[in-house]
């Protein structure tokens, strides 16, 4: 359990946080020193906007350590709308209603806790998005 | 560049050895290959050693083996590169005796992972990936493979039981093989009705984690030409890397780390896939094993279980793939499977295979290390 | 009566409720063999990677969205809860940098039982009024704990309220004033090592709740000269279906009046979200230039009640963003197996 670990990334666990090559355009998360595209050292931070669509999933029904608790749980591949692919977990899906291609929104949930003691790490998910238009 | 032989081999049976330390298996692989070499000393050693820290406790492992093989004071580096790391450190000594700065060299690959539980070692093994991003998110290596299973499933149309040729096949020829943790065959039924660990990957995918250890002994032309009888040569060694995050690739289904080690290899030996008469990818899982296939120009790009449906991986296929059992039928102590692989390559290409010989003069190993974020590719070929 | 010399109002405000349901009928099942519901359907269930700090992050997210304020204006995001995941360490910091309101603000969590969330917006309400902030945003949020088997576990739910509090002429309904009412009532309590609460039983209804509520709002009403015909909604705190319709009743309020803010029945009690999750669900439907009155309960014991009209700010400021009754609907059932691996019931150690 690393408390400064985790404190440092904060931005990119809360609020998406990637960043965008200032020379190519290409937006990445997380931010790199150099751009993967274009290899230029020009890359300024940029928040995602959190929407995007699932390119793969699968349901862990075994845990690694720290992670028990949560089985069965959907990992996935997102592919954010502005470009970059991400891994995060599916949550308050049910676990037969996923389907690749199926579009998802950022949400901020707990990603673990190191036992009860130690430090609870918060960070995003992905969900079914909820509707725009009052039910 | 001067040219590289493999004059001698050992290796302790893969399995769950309670009573064993790592430093005692190393050591027996070890004192194994250099009596069966006839070799009383080496220049250097190179220890293929993944996870001792995270599973034993104990880094700083090539020192350590060194000392108790009664190497005393020999230059001993451990090198690291997750799954990869035996093939890595077959690179080391490689590298080492191609340069013309040492004539023997001893390669081992040793991994210990029974001192620990499941979880435990899921959570090991994850340090192959992505902490911050991938890891953190409570994915294990087996999640991260079953996201490009189910992908692949669903861009080129296949099922579940598909992949289970490539178990089948390992284990079939593990059970021919005498160091192999499983002696018994598989069936597909079997395998499809197997548990979920990570959906759709079912516990008969992916390859075991064990204990063993295994060791080559390498040396120059000059020692070579003492041992005419036993020499295999390496024609070519080469690593390439890629993102460690399947999400940082530009195609996930795409290795390629994979396709530009093998490249290289190629390249460096001047052959092509066509030549390669025996393969021993990294199977850690049916779909490595399937992209490997595709990776390497084996098969085209979502025809790699095709080519297992076809039956075209088995000793009697077109291309013999996990000859002696594979990752996934030998077992899989992780910082060990590169030197295995080169082991039973050499035996292949010596005639000493048995049951399981396939008839050729080139082999080709493959070691990965973090489903394709390094891998390291070797070609051997016989002399005769 | 309590006001600013200011005019503030709420500039915006946003919800959340966990997705998962248990019915009373299922924990009967277990615990009664079927019989005794207490009139309830069924109530809330936090998933397991869900706690008061996730609820209220998303609260105010949506409070943010709806006022279209930049999270760096607010001066202060306090946190009103009874089950902060930590004893110590504010959940307000983790609201702040989630939602970018960090680092000059103030923060801090707040607790009065079921009431933590409206002693914020009292607090909101003084600190914008007094010039010291433009806004301050308070969040109600809790994710409860009943007892295994007790009257509490078919009540105790989960949700989050957030208010965004700042000027009047911004605002979407303003504040015409406020009273609170507080006293030594021991009548529902935690101590620290213990997991579940400790409940007076009857205990907790006319000394404690029905005392305070009325109270609270009588002097209030009092003090601005209205009667109850003057409201057109009210909602209060709603730890079962039976008291807020008791109490309304004795204030003189019908139906037509409390029903739009009655959740219960749906989502069980949400503690320091309850009566601010009401309130949203009026401000949801509400047209302008209505008057509202909201009038929360926290044992212990005390009441803050609250009185406000709304501007024309409350259907052109409609963002087409959840509204409380959609978190309402999205919904999917777990049985009471499935309940105890959520609310860390089972023992893993």
């Amino acid at each position: 359990m690393s408390l400064a670990k985790h404190w440092r990334l904060q931005d990119q666990r809360y609020k998406l946080i990637g960043g965008q090559c200032e020379a190519c355009g290409v937006r990445l998360f997380p931010q790199r020193q150099v751009c993967p595209q274009c290899k230029s050292q020009q890359v300024r931070p940029y928040e995602f906007g959190g929407e995007g669509r699932v390119y793969s999933y699968t349901v862990v029904y075994d845990a690694p350590a720290g992670y028990e608790a949560f089985i069965p749980y959907v990992a996935a591949l997102v592919r954010l709308d502005e470009g970059p692919m991400i891994t995060a977990q599916l949550t308050d899906v049910d676990l037969n209603d996923v389907q690749i291609g199926m579009p998802v929104e950022m949400v901020t949930r707990r990603l673990r806790q190191y036992g009860e003691e130690g430090l609870i790490v918060y960070g995003y998910k992905f969900r079914k998005p909820l509707p725009d238009q009052p039910a | 560049m001067g040219r590289v032989y493999v004059i001698g081999s050992g290796q302790t049976p893969v399995g769950e050895h309670w009573d064993r330390s790592a430093r005692d298996l190393a050591v027996a692989s070890i004192l194994d290959a250099m009596q069966g070499a006839g070799i009383p000393e080496a220049d250097a050693i190179y220890v293929g050693n993944a996870l001792g820290g995270e599973l034993t406790g104990q880094e700083h492992v090539a020192a350590l083996i060194a000392d108790f093989a009664g190497l005393d004071g020999i230059e001993a580096l451990r090198v690291e590169a997750a799954g990869a790391s035996g093939g890595a450190a077959v690179r080391m000594g490689y590298l080492a005796v191609t340069s013309g700065l040492k004539d023997i060299v001893i390669v081992t690959g040793v991994e210990k992972m029974s001192d620990l539980a499941g979880p435990a070692v899921e959570e090991a093994l994850v340090t192959a990936a992505d902490e911050e991003y991938e890891a953190i998110h409570g994915l294990s290596l087996v999640a991260l493979n079953a996201l490009l299973m189910r992908r692949y499933m669903y861009e080129h149309g296949l099922e579940r039981r598909d992949f289970a040729h490539f178990p089948v096949n390992a284990h079939r020829n593990a059970s021919n093989n005498e160091h192999a943790m499983f002696r018994r065959p598989i069936t597909v039924d079997q395998y499809e009705n197997a548990r979920l660990v990570a959906d759709p990957i079912g516990l008969l995918d992916p390859a075991p984690a064990a204990d063993g250890a295994a060791t080559i002994i390498l040396c120059s032309e000059k020692v070579a030409g003492t041992k005419p009888d036993s020499a295999v040569e390496i024609i070519a060694s080469a690593v390439a890397t890629d993102a460690i995050a399947l999400h940082d690739r530009q195609n996930p289904l795409f290795l390629q780390g994979t396709y530009e080690s093998a490249r290289r290899a190629y390249a460096q030996a001047g052959i092509g896939p066509d030549d390669i008469g025996v393969y021993e990818p990294h199977d850690a899982f049916s779909i490595m094993a399937a992209l490997s296939l595709e990776a390497c120009g084996f098969a085209s790009e979502g025809q790699g279980v095709r080519l297992a449906m076809d039956g075209e991986i088995t000793l009697e296929g077109r291309i013999p793939i996990c000859t002696m059992g594979g990752l996934k039928g030998r077992g899989y102590p992780v910082g060990a499977s590169g030197v295995y692989q080169i082991v039973e390559l050499v035996q292949q290409l010596r005639g000493d295979a048995g049951a399981n010989q396939v008839d050729s003069r080139l082999g080709m190993a493959q070691s990965m290390g973090g489903s394709g974020a390094t891998t390291v590719t070797h070609i051997l070929k016989s002399l005769h | 009566m309590m006001k600013p010399m200011r005019e503030v109002g709420i500039v915006g405000y946003g919800a959340y409720i966990p997705c998962y349901r248990i019915s009373a009928a299922e924990i009967s099942r277990v615990w009664k063999m079927g019989e005794d519901t207490l009139h309830l359907d069924e109530k809330a269930v936090p998933g397991m990677d869900e706690d008061t700090t996730t609820i209220a992050i998303e609260a105010a997210r949506n409070a943010l969205r709806k006022a279209q304020l930049d999270a760096e204006k607010l001066g202060a995001i306090w946190v009103g809860s009874e089950s902060k995941p930590y004893s110590v360490k504010p959940t307000a910091t983790i609201v702040a940098q989630a939602v970018g309101a960090t680092p000059h603000t103030s923060a801090a969590d707040w607790e009065f039982a079921c009431k933590a969330g409206t002693e914020a917006m009292q607090a909101a309400f003084g600190y914008v009024g007094s010039g010291m902030a433009d806004y301050a945003m308070a969040i109600g949020a809790d994710t409860a704990q009943g007892r295994p088997g007790d009257q509490l576990e078919y009540t105790a739910g989960a949700g989050g309220a957030a208010f965004i509090i700042g000027p009047g002429e911004e605002s979407m309904a303003y504040l015409e004033g406020s009273h609170s009412y507080v006293s030594d009532t021991p009548d529902f309590f935690r101590r620290p090592s213990q997991q579940y609460p400790t409940h007076g039983s009857r205990f907790t209804g006319e000394p404690a709740y029905f005392t305070h509520s009325f109270m609270a709002v009588r002097c209030l009403m009092d003090e601005l000269g209205y009667g109850p015909e003057d409201y057109d909604k009210v909602v209060f705190h709603q730890p079962n279906s039976k008291f807020p319709v008791r109490l309304a009743k004795r204030l003189g309020f019908v139906r037509e009046q409390f029903d739009d803010g009655l959740l219960v029945s749906f989502i069980g009690n949400a503690y320091a979200a309850s009566s601010p999750l009401g309130l949203a669900a009026i401000l949801d439907k509400a047209d302008v230039g209505e008057r509202i009155l909201l009038a929360s309960f926290g044992s212990g014991a005390g009441s803050d009640a609250f009185s406000f009209v709304t501007t024309d700010l409350i259907t052109t400021g409609r963002n087409p963003l959840p509204t409380v009754s959609q978190y309402v609907n999205r919904r999917q059932e777990i049985d009471y197996a499935r309940y105890t691996r959520h609310r860390g019931k089972l023992s893993m150690s």
